[in-house]
């Protein structure tokens, strides 16, 4: 019996607690005899420490211990050299943390990092993303563990046959997460046991990361992160907080709060690679693809192997019979990049639904028709059937909402006194898919009911919507529900991240509750006399034995935008969204994340660009003033809508996902609409006025 | 164990001072670093965690509290200049069973999503709105001699300085006039 | 952030004795810039004289029709007074493009004009930079330098004066009044600003120790129909990429008078003499506009990054005046 609280809007759970200040995050837990920790970065690119001198520092009232590789508490070796902190002089890339100062105020410790004189022995670097860099190399497999490579047909032959081609090469810069609460822990030792409030993506893998680097049985290791401000895949693992805040925490034991700098943030967090990526589309005169080719070139660290899948997102979304997509990676002397909401669809959209336009223009086709005159039918890479594939119904859906009936093609025909306007539209596509999660359903003996996983909220809505789906699965109404995640001691589930959360979480909160049901049917009454019943469930087998099969939400978004026609200046009109995304748990929370994930889109057009000096090897607009976010006065109109769509071969709550998807395609339909505004293409990301104002007549 | 949940100050005595002032209504007397800013002494001294730290620097609205009625960014303000003044935060804003409307329109509207952002954005709105009644006006204002007229434009402009990653804009203009427009 | 003392002098004399007396004390004012900047370890003062007490804060209309500015007058509270409004939009409107809401409620009048530059090298203290520390180089002549001078560089720095205000009153031929060790003094608001030159450390021609107590702007009739254009690189709260403070006083279709300022160009705020010049005593067309913005940049020398500064202020320049053209035929 389902009470219907599925599908229905409502605020989140949390929404009083956020409002009034009283929500807390990760450094904000009273806890007796706290310390502050300050994080010390590397002042060279690549190199080795020759000297520490502390005594500056320890010298400060207040200041209780310098952490170095000299003196820190040891760490095993991990899975993730960028993670095995203050254990060696080698330093990897310029920020690189290398020290950590305690003291007993926030005063005393920024001052006292201040003060850490280190020496460095510095040695040559190359921080600079290039086509035709030396060291470019084929990675083994692209994230998470895709092909590398992929061809099918003869690209070459095809396009060579076609006779309509487009080849075009489109780069984004560096783009940095920067979710407002920083990467921060407060690391308590007692008795051995670590407990951190940190704040991450998913406490279960931030405690097997600490666990093996401390070496430590899982269960001596604590993470709590019930209030997370943000992350967009920047905290989808252990960072360089959490295991220096322990290991700081562990020296001088007594407990430390730790929160990275908003300047610490651009780099040693991770970021989204610079993409350079060359797009060759043929195809016949009626616009029917023939040959499709996406290659990437994207970088990594020297420490660690991360690759983005940034092609990958050509291998299914059109039809062609000619095909190959590449990646090829450099190692540079750079942090290392890693997720950012929709890590190679984002960047890959971007890339190929441009091309997309660019050939619509070739070959004189509207480019919604085009989209839809090359919609696949069965997945491109795959070869088999979508489970449930409505670009179509995206495209058709948002063209009709949007008004883009009537749109005359031609460039710069629009105006609206000293603004050119355009329009343009972009596909969009994101997997759906799920992880193995664990979940338990409590009945009480007042009626009430307690479902708990650890599942994370980094603000998606994921505690309100679990509950709604517990409510229905447990088939009472909601307000007798408590739901409880965020803790690694609860039913481990995994990281807030790749639009998982509520497909895998829910999975397992819906077997919970049934088996909880199937409990109760034993029990005199139906409900516990005293005390309680459990049911507990992990997904894990029905997860693996789930066949592999193309499963993708997909959209279509649409941008309208205005240009100074005198100075370049860009500014978007209105936005729209139409998502297929299966079902919708809570369209309150579901229309925030998409047009959340639109406006990330819209900063990444027109806003954000980590600007890179080769001589220092980084990025020298490290803070909010200087890498611009989209604002509030960027933001003018902008409209979120999804079709109904069913498909019974996903999950037991039906959903999709809809974290990453609003930003797939954002950039392309802006500067596709910067482009029929103007009639300048432009290929390297951000679109700003330096890259317009050739038009302009008074200039 | 030593300290309470407070940091300690750190300084001697020439590098500290005595400050009083008001929090919420409440008279608070403290000695203080004199590099310690206000959000620190909220967050750090008074357990007050609703005025967030997201840059530290000015650059992202989190920490907007009001201080003498005004909006200001606490991260950039030394308490030691507080001396007689008043502060409000976001926990202040409140009662003790209700919320305020802005509040409430910040719950109803879904105003934010990480929430992190949020006691500044509401502090924000909170502080313009008044700003609007005494009648001021906004870089979108055409004509800067009339009386300020509250459009989504002007909420938005006036808003500019609370950055939301999130992205909640839409949804905070939506919260923001709801309370213009029924108080 | 080094330990500081702090102080609260009683008046003008005291706080500029104190300062005098002390080689590493520093004026606070609003903090938006200075508290920032000690945070970067970028200033490092040892005392504090906090001037925000003191009773600067007034904005009195003179009897000859002009008005004078008290130094500590919050800029929110200048940009919404309602003679600026009235009488000086381009200073209005100057303050309304800058910063947030939350900063104009503290940012006073006489720290906005001494506000440092927000080049990127001068605010990382581990990278070179000739204006943080003298001698070390310029790391930003060969950097990333979109954001940076076009005009009056020295090899030894290319940093812009990022005041908008500034801007403004440097159109409005305002007159800084100061107190130095030695009394009173005026100072017009064009010769505040330093070029880079040899010494990029030191920005202003005042002495160590000035306070400024007000700004006085002339009566300035014309000043009526005038406007600031500021473009930058989102649609609010950020620093320009180019700006133009413009007054225009037309009689019939000929420029009886202009008043021409340009922001992001310049290590100070760039008084467009010569494009006045060129538009001064001839009929108003917008080409002339442009004839005029050529003059000014016509000896601009742009870096790497920043050319589309010329053709930007160029177009903000003709738009700007044509525009104000325009409103006073109407």
């Amino acid at each position: 019996m389902s009470t219907g609280a599925v599908g229905r809007a409502h605020p989140r759970l949390e929404g009083r607690e956020k409002v009034t200040g009283t929500a807390r995050y990760a450094v904000e837990y009273p806890v007796d005899g706290v310390t502050y920790g300050w994080a010390v970065p590397a002042a060279v690119v690549r190199g080795r420490i020759t000297r520490v001198d502390a005594a500056p520092a320890l010298a400060l009232p207040g200041v209780l211990a310098v952490l170095h590789h000299g003196n820190a508490p040891r760490l095993a070796p991990g899975p993730d050299r960028g993670l095995w902190l203050l254990q060696e002089p080698a330093v990897h890339y310029r920020g690189q943390f290398v020290a950590v100062v305690v003291a007993t105020s926030l005063e005393a410790a920024r001052e006292a990092a201040r003060l850490v004189r280190i020496d460095y022995d510095a040695g040559p670097h190359s921080t600079v993303l290039a086509a035709d860099h030396p060291g470019l190399y084929r990675p083994d497999q692209v994230n998470p563990s895709y092909p590398t490579d992929t061809a099918e047909g003869d690209f070459d032959a095809g396009y060579a046959a076609a006779p309509v081609r487009m080849d075009a090469t489109y780069r984004t810069p560096a783009y940095h997460n920067s979710p407002m609460e920083p990467h921060a822990t407060t690391a308590q030792w007692r008795d051995g046991r670590l407990l951190v409030h940190d704040s991450n993506q998913g406490a279960a893998p931030v405690q097997a990361t600490l666990a093996e680097l401390f070496e430590l049985p899982r269960e001596a290791v604590r993470v709590v992160a019930e209030h997370v401000g943000g992350g967009f895949g920047s905290k989808g693992y252990a960072k360089a907080a959490v295991v220096l805040a322990a290991l700081a925490a562990r020296q001088v034991d007594r407990p430390v709060r730790l929160a990275l700098t908003r300047q610490q943030l651009f780099g040693p967090i991770g970021y989204r690679t610079p993409t350079i990526q060359r797009v060759r589309l043929a195809a016949d005169a009626d616009g029917r693809l023939t040959a499709i080719c996406h290659d990437s070139i994207t970088q990594t660290s020297t420490i660690r192997e991360f690759a983005e899948q940034v092609a990958v997102y050509t291998r299914s979304m059109y039809a062609a019979p000619h095909r190959r997509t590449t990646h090829r990676l450099v190692r540079l002397d750079v942090p290392t990049p890693f997720w950012m909401r929709a890590p190679g669809e984002c960047p890959g959209a971007y890339a190929l639904e441009s091309a997309m336009d660019e050939l619509a223009t070739a070959v004189g086709i509207d480019p919604v028709e085009l989209r839809i005159r090359n919609d696949a039918a069965v997945d491109p890479d795959l070869g088999q059937p979508f489970s449930s594939r409505n670009l179509v119904a995206c495209l058709r859906e948002g063209a009709e909402r949007f008004g883009w009936a009537d749109r005359d093609p031609t460039p710069r025909a629009r105006r609206d006194g000293r603004w050119l306007v355009g329009t343009g539209v972009a596909g969009s596509s994101y997997p759906a898919r799920a992880r193995a999660a664990a979940a338990s359903a409590t009945a009480r003996s007042d009626g009430g009911f307690l479902v708990r996983i650890d599942a994370t909220d980094i603000g998606t809505g994921a505690r309100t919507a679990l509950w709604q789906v517990a409510a229905d699965a447990l088939g009472v109404p909601p307000e007798r529900v408590e739901i409880r995640i965020g803790d690694s001691d609860l039913p481990p589930a995994g990281v807030a991240g790749g639009s998982m959360g509520t497909a895998s979480w829910s999975w397992a909160v819906i077997g919970a509750c049934e088996a909880l049901r199937v409990k109760l049917r034993q029990v005199p009454g139906g409900a516990p006399a005293d005390g309680e019943v459990t049911a507990e469930v992990s997904t894990a087998d029905e997860v693996r034995d789930q066949p592999e099969r193309p499963r993708y939400a997909y959209g279509a978004q649409f941008a309208e935008v205005r240009v100074d026609v005198d100075t370049g200046e860009v500014r978007v009109n209105r936005m729209l969204g139409v998502f297929a995304a299966g079902r919708v748990v809570n369209p309150t929370t579901a229309r925030s994340q998409l047009i959340g994930g639109m406006t990330m889109g819209i900063s990444m057009a027109l806003h954000e660009e980590g600007v890179l000096d080769e001589r220092y090897g980084d990025w020298v607009n490290h803070d909010l003033a200087t890498y611009h976010i989209t604002g509030c006065a960027d933001v003018e109109r902008i409209e979120a809508h999804w079709i109904d769509e069913q498909d019974g071969d996903l999950n037991p709550a039906g959903v999709k996902g809809i974290g990453e998807i609003g930003i797939v395609g954002t950039a392309a339909a802006i500067t596709s609409a910067v482009c029929h505004a103007t009639g300048v293409r432009v290929r390297d990301l951000p679109v700003r006025l330096d890259k317009l104002i050739a038009l302009s007549p008074l200039a | 164990m030593q300290g309470g949940p407070e940091q300690e100050t750190t300084t001697d005595e020439r590098h500290s001072s005595r400050v009083a002032f008001e929090v919420n209504d409440a008279r608070r007397e403290l000695t203080l670093d004199n590099r310690t800013t206000l959000l620190d002494t909220l967050r750090e001294r008074l357990g007050l965690i609703g005025a967030k730290k997201g840059c530290d620097h000015g650059q992202c609205g989190s920490c907007t509290v009001l201080l003498d009625g005004r909006r200001v960014k606490s991260c950039l303000i030394l308490a030691v200049t507080l001396d007689g003044r008043s502060v409000v935060t976001v926990e202040g804003l409140a009662g003790p069973d209700e919320l305020s409307p802005l509040q409430a329109a910040f719950v109803a509207h879904d105003a934010f999503q990480c929430g992190y952002c949020t006691p500044g954005q509401i502090c924000s709105a909170r502080g313009m709105l008044d700003e609007v009644a005494r009648g001021w006006p906004s870089a979108v204002t055409g004509d800067l001699t009339a009386p300020a007229e509250l459009t989504d434009a002007e909420i938005r402009e006036r808003m500019a300085g609370n950055l939301c990653r999130c992205a909640a804009y839409p949804h905070i203009v939506a919260a923001v006039r709801e309370t213009a427009t029924t108080r | 952030m080094r330990p500081f003392r702090y102080h609260r002098p009683a008046d003008v004399a005291e706080a500029v004795a104190v300062l005098a007396a002390e080689p590493e004390a520093a004026y606070l004012a609003g903090g938006t810039n200075l508290v920032d900047l000690m945070k970067l370890g970028v200033q490092r003062p040892d005392l504090l004289v906090d001037v925000t007490r003191l009773p600067l804060d007034a904005v009195e209309e003179l009897p000859d029709g002009g008005l004078r500015i008290g130094a500590t007058v919050r800029n929110s509270d200048l940009a919404a007074h309602p003679a600026v409004r009235r009488d000086y939009p381009v200073l209005a409107r100057a303050l309304l493009d800058a910063a947030s809401g939350q900063l104009r409620n503290l940012a006073t009048t006489g720290g906005n004009l001494l506000q440092r530059t927000r080049c990127v090298y001068f605010q990382d203290t581990g990278k070179a930079c000739n204006k943080r520390e003298p001698g070390t180089g310029c790391a930003a002549r060969h950097g990333q330098n979109r954001d940076l001078a076009v005009l009056d560089w020295s090899d030894l720095c290319v940093a812009t004066h990022p005041s908008d205000l500034a801007v403004a009153l440097a159109a409005l031929d305002a007159v800084v009044e100061v107190h130095e060790p030695d009394g009173p003094r005026d100072v017009p608001l064009a010769a505040l600003h330093r070029s880079p030159g040899e010494h990029p450390e030191r920005e202003t021609t005042l002495e160590r120790g000035t306070l400024i107590t007000a700004v006085r702007l002339p009566a300035l009739p014309a000043a009526r129909h005038s406007t600031y254009r500021k473009v930058r690189d989102r649609a609010s709260f950020a620093f320009a990429v180019g700006s133009v403070a413009a007054v225009l006083d037309l009689d019939g279709d000929v420029v009886r008078d202009v008043r021409l300022a340009y922001g992001a160009v310049a290590h100070r705020p760039w008084r467009a003499y010569r494009a006045e010049e060129e538009l001064r005593g001839r009929p108003f067309s917008p080409e002339l506009a442009a004839r005029a913005a050529d003059a000014e940049l016509a000896e601009a020398r742009p870096l790497r990054h920043n050319g589309f500064k010329l053709p930007l202020t160029r177009a903000i320049t003709v738009r700007t005046l044509t525009e104000l053209a325009e409103g006073a035929r109407s």
